[in-house]
């Protein structure tokens, strides 16, 4: 069995981050596997810009993003396992893989994972109707698109109004396809506002929100699709009803991190983040076990995956080299108005701790606290919060050291 | 005259107000200075980047990533996507690469390395 200090599954945008912040932190014997033919994950099929913003201060395509990450692997010679699928990690971190050469059985010391994300297909929406053509998930449809050059249809609607589906209803109208509607079962969209402005408004494309679709008819080919408004239980109110005529049918229903190896192995899930729980250094429960990027929560923004794959990385190099964390931990948990907060333990006194969360549904001037029941350790105020956007917090060190009790991030509303 | 404009240059997304009157444009509720540019352009002449895919002719089933070098005027999007249709190329393309010189005031360039 090949013996490395650290393995990264997964070489999407996480994965090479994580790989080359462990590299510059002092662990070179770190590789990658991938079951892709090479880097880059999604980003290679978001050939979109607004890439980099944050992190590189350009404002760059998905494969140039790409691009510059598997520039600084190939620079430091990380070795890359290519179309390599992982089929299992165990908890004493033995990585089993497959690829043209057989099985594989890596020995790390330490694992990142870095699966990322898949999305959620009709099946889990129950729509009725018939199964004809042309009912895409909307990361299929751009990689048939983007990557492979079908024309997938000529007349769309979409149902989520998330940010894949806003590129795609873009995209599609530039090549000529007709965008019918986007529907959003929500009161609100899901998606970046900027997103709305240049994929729909520059379009002319409408946004129906509180309405869904509730059949879908054709026999060979989509012929249309029923769509209803709904009531604020989301069920549909059966005299809003009407048809639209369309031969291709885009969902964009939400993401779902991609965690089959992660729940393989034993290691605890959150129900809400639907990642593995995790610490400041995104490790999770499972000691020398590490998650990072869109299988650990799921993010709107490819340059805080980067970020917070580098922190996964540092976080591995630590373990490795034997730097044990405090073995006392502090829970994190959401309070008013907040979703979920990551991470779901603290375990460090000694430096900045970052919390990332997510608010439960659109609010105007917020005002965030994070107290530990006692002390108010934290503040912010925004001047809007949606569910869309990732909020970052931090807590300061030295407000950590006399953190007592579990740390509740909460939101009230301020004029 | 005026307009309610979303900032689109980063994600932050900020709720801009642009008030427009002899060319002239104040603007409010931009967090940076490149709000303001944003709702200036926006106002008078708005522009947009605009990224697509060319078929590699020598290479089977594959596209290449392209965009404008610039941000195009954004009345001419059809316009630049109905000429990038016309286009094929051929591989090896790296990233930075010119494929087209001139498309409505921009240069074209690959954003994805093909082999």
């Amino acid at each position: 069995m090949k013996k490395h200090d650290i393995v990264v599954i997964g070489g999407g945008p996480a994965g090479m981050a994580a790989a080359v912040a462990a590299y510059d932190a002092g662990c070179t014997d770190v590789v990658i596997l991938d079951r892709e033919p090479q880097l880059g994950g999604i980003l290679l099929q978001c050939i979109h810009n607004g890439f980099g913003l944050h992190k590189l201060g350009q404002e760059l395509t998905g494969p140039e993003y790409a691009a510059v990450y598997a520039h600084k692997v190939a620079q430091r010679n990380i070795p890359v396992y290519t179309e390599t699928t992982v089929t299992g990690v165990s908890q004493d971190r033995v990585v089993t893989a497959q690829n043209r050469d057989g099985i594989l059985k890596l020995q790390a010391k330490a694992v990142i994972l870095a699966m990322g994300c898949r999305e959620r297909s009709r099946g889990a929406l129950n729509i009725c109707g018939s199964r004809p053509a042309g009912v895409y998930s909307a990361g299929t449809a751009q990689k048939l698109v983007n990557c492979m050059g079908y024309q997938v249809g000529k007349r769309v609607v979409i149902l989520g109004s998330g940010d894949i589906g806003l590129i795609m209803a873009r995209r599609m109208s530039l090549e000529g396809a007709k965008v019918e509607a986007v529907c959003e079962v929500m009161p609100y969209s899901g998606g970046l506002t900027r997103n709305i402005v240049q994929c729909l408004e520059d379009f002319n494309i409408p946004l129906y929100l509180s309405t869904t679709v509730v059949q879908i008819h054709g026999d060979r080919r989509l012929e249309g699709v029923t769509v209803a408004q709904v009531d604020e239980h989301r069920q549909p109110i059966g005299k809003t009803k009407r048809f639209i005529p369309c031969d291709t049918l885009l969902l964009s229903v939400g993401l779902i991190p991609e965690n089959e190896l992660t729940r393989t192995a034993g290691i605890p899930i959150d129900p809400i983040t639907n990642g593995a729980r995790v610490d400041e250094n995104c490790q999770t429960q499972i000691p020398g076990i590490f998650a990072c990027g869109n299988v650990l929560q799921v993010h709107d923004l490819v340059d805080y995956v980067s970020e917070e794959a580098e922190c996964a990385g540092l976080g591995a190099v630590k373990f490795v080299k034997g730097q044990a964390a405090c073995k006392v931990a502090i829970a994190t948990r959401p309070g008013n108005g907040v979703r979920y907060v990551l991470p779901q333990t603290i375990h460090t006194r000694a430096t900045d701790v970052s919390l990332f969360l997510r608010v439960t549904q659109p609010f105007g001037k917020v005002k965030f606290t994070v107290t530990d029941g006692e002390t108010v350790l934290a503040t912010a105020k925004r001047l809007k919060a949606a569910p869309g956007e990732m909020e970052k917090l931090t807590i300061k060190k030295e407000q950590l050291q006399t953190a007592k009790g579990p740390i509740t991030v909460s939101l009230e509303e301020v004029e | 005259m005026k307009r309610e404009l979303t900032c689109i240059i980063c994600p932050r997304g900020c709720a801009l107000t642009a008030e427009v009157e002899d060319k002239q444009v104040r603007v409010s509720g931009n967090a940076c200075p490149r709000g303001e540019e944003y709702a200036v352009s926006e106002c008078l002449h708005p522009v947009r980047t605009v990224t697509a895919t060319l078929r590699v002719a020598n290479r089977c089933d594959t596209m290449v990533s392209v965009k404008t070098e610039r941000p195009v005027s954004k009345d001419k999007m059809p316009e630049v996507m109905q000429q990038l249709r016309n286009t094929q190329v051929n591989a090896p393309l790296f990233v930075g690469d010119v494929v087209l010189q001139e498309i409505c005031g921009s240069r074209i360039i690959v954003t994805k390395t093909v082999l």
